[in-house]
């Protein structure tokens, strides 16, 4: 790093951008952290500190709506499509990224553009689907659906850092008689994890924030998703504004992912790139 | 030398094939059921008259969902739909890149701020889509929200706005919740290209005593110039299929309604499945095409710099 002679006027500037930045960024949060501990008439007083702080609203939250069973909903999804998407894409990835194939480059090709689908080009085929299957208004449904949204973008992550692991591994293997089950799983899978933690999170992130397919294929509030629980509460009685509850649940479901990607931002920022710009 | 015998070493290459097919097969069909098949099905009842509540009585229709009498070619409903999507993606990304590439330059310049800078750009990105649309639309109150409190406050505004309820503003706000939430993605990706810049044309440049603008026209534009169509191109895919964002901000208003949204519309709430298909089919066709142009301009690419 060379320090750069930049002139002092240079040098406020640039902090002062930053500051603007950052505060920009962060200031929604800090409304909405603010507004979830207010209740009634503090509401409507738009000071950024509560006058009378209080957790009524995250009480209401669990006791008056089904949140708890919401989280725990988008746990039990978001889980499952990832723990499934990565295990099919590791072994795909051996296969497109190590072995030559006819046919591969289209295939690498198709899988790219399955990922740039829009979701309602597909909505009434697997509206259809979901129905025949018995999965309507149940969480199978979704476990379903969104291995659609993260199958593609794990896949093509994983090829490209698996592409990037040293020949002599697999030579090793191989003279060992391994098949590819075992080299995947128990040799690469090792050196791969931190590219598993990043692809993991981004695809978790995906599947925790789907929304479309959350709305459409569940109907009882028990079934929501935090996407949809959040984007369906209403008041509980007409003189009463929801947003105190809507911003309890909002952080809640804010913080612990605003935690996650904070403690591994160099995995995601590398994960990221190489899904997007060497794609 | 004794190589071996090339039927034996062909047959090696066969069993690593037939393995690798193997290891593919899960993905391979797994994605057919989930993304392949129902994509085919929505084409197919697109062609029909398939209504929700009897999806057995459908009768097959030809075109005339796309272009009958009632068709989407003559539906206002739709090409409002589509002209508002248009306007969402175009400016919506505009401005993130141009935003993306400052706070990428800022994110590459030395300074103490920076690792605390990183760290609050990726909130925005880390925040649900949902939770944002509630956020900014408590922000954005026309009675309670703190944007108008502080306008009013410094005297910018002489009364309240309607920000999610007015035709005009309505589109506005959600395009400023889309850039405040998309930006971060930009600008790591541009922050990942300008790594890739080498030093030492920098360090020329400064022994030159060449201005700072013109290093960053001149020299780092030009060379980050492919990342960034890409990463543009990313970003309009996605804008073109925008849904979460403008159904929870506006809901069902006609002045924001997006493709993506209009479709929705039809499929549940007017229980028309065969119209509805027909639309979401054409927004298919339109990313599909923008997807076959971007692929043939990466691919021509590297023939085009030396």
């Amino acid at each position: 790093m060379t320090p750069r002679s930049s002139s002092l006027g240079a040098r406020v500037a640039i902090a002062a951008a930053s500051a603007a930045v950052m505060v920009v960024s962060v200031f929604p949060l800090l409304v909405a952290i603010s507004s979830s501990l207010k209740t009634g008439d503090g509401l409507f007083d738009p000071s950024l500190w509560p006058a009378a702080p209080t957790l009524e609203n995250y009480r209401h939250l669990f006791h008056e709506h089904p949140f708890g069973r919401n989280l725990l909903n988008s746990l039990l999804v978001s889980g499952s499509v990832v723990a499934v998407s990565l295990v099919l894409s590791l072994m795909a990835a051996w296969s497109l990224g190590r072995v030559d194939f006819r046919g591969r480059t289209l295939l690498l090709l198709c899988i790219l553009a399955a990922s740039m689908f829009p979701q309602v080009a597909v909505l009434s085929g697997m509206f259809e689907l979901v129905r025949g299957l018995g999965l309507y208004d149940s969480l199978g449904a979704l476990m379903l659906s969104d291995l659609m949204l993260t199958l593609p973008f794990t896949v093509w992550v994983l090829v490209t850092f698996m592409r990037q692991l040293p020949r002599e591994l697999e030579e090793a293997a191989a003279m060992d008689g391994l098949g590819p089950l075992t080299l995947v799983f128990r040799i690469f899978l090792p050196l791969l994890w931190p590219a598993l933690v990043a692809t993991g999170l981004l695809a978790f992130i995906a599947a925790w924030n789907e929304f479309l397919f959350a709305l459409t294929f569940t109907l009882s509030p028990e079934a929501r998703t935090v996407p949809v629980a959040i984007a369906l509460i209403s008041a509980s009685s007409a003189f009463e504004l929801p947003w105190g509850a809507i911003m309890a649940a909002s952080v809640v479901v804010t913080l612990p992912l605003v935690g996650l990607v904070l403690l591994l931002q160099r995995h995601i920022v590398s994960g990221l790139t190489q899904g997007a710009v060497k794609g | 030398m004794n190589p071996l015998p090339s039927s034996r070493t062909g047959g090696l290459a066969a069993l690593r094939v037939r393995r690798a097919l193997w290891m593919l097969a899960p993905l391979l069909a797994l994605l057919a059921g989930v993304a392949g098949w129902p994509l085919l099905r929505t084409i197919w009842i697109s062609l029909t008259d398939m209504q929700l509540s009897d999806p057995a009585a459908a009768r097959f229709v030809g075109l005339d969902n796309y272009i009958g009498r009632y068709g989407l070619l003559f539906d206002p409903g739709w090409w409002s739909a589509a002209l508002n999507t248009l306007a969402f993606a175009g400016v919506s990304v505009s401005l993130e890149t141009l935003l993306g590439l400052g706070v990428a330059l800022l994110l590459n310049h030395p300074s103490r701020l920076r690792t605390a800078l990183r760290a609050c750009v990726l909130v925005p990105w880390a925040i649900p889509t949902v939770v944002s649309a509630k956020m900014w639309g408590w922000m954005l109150h026309d009675q309670f929200g703190v944007v108008n409190h502080y306008l009013l406050a410094l005297g910018l505004l002489h009364q309240p706005l309607a920000w999610t309820a007015d035709p005009v503003l309505s589109l506005l706000s959600v395009v400023a919740v889309d850039v405040w939430k998309t930006t971060p993605f930009m600008a790591l990706l541009i922050l990942a290209a300008l790594q890739t810049v080498p030093g030492d044309c920098y360090e020329a440049a400064a022994v030159d005593g060449v201005p700072a603008w013109a290093v960053l026209r001149r020299i780092t534009l030009p060379l980050i110039a492919p990342a960034i169509a890409v990463a543009v191109v990313f970003r309009l895919l996605d804008a073109l299929r925008v849904f979460d964002l403008i159904y929870v901000m506006t809901a069902n208003s006609r002045s924001t309604r997006s493709m993506s949204v209009f479709v929705r519309e039809q499929l549940i709430d007017f229980q028309q499945v065969g119209y509805g298909s027909a639309a979401s089919t054409v927004l298919f066709l339109i990313i599909a095409l923008c997807t076959l142009a971007m692929m043939r301009a990466l691919r021509a690419a590297p023939q085009d710099r030396p």
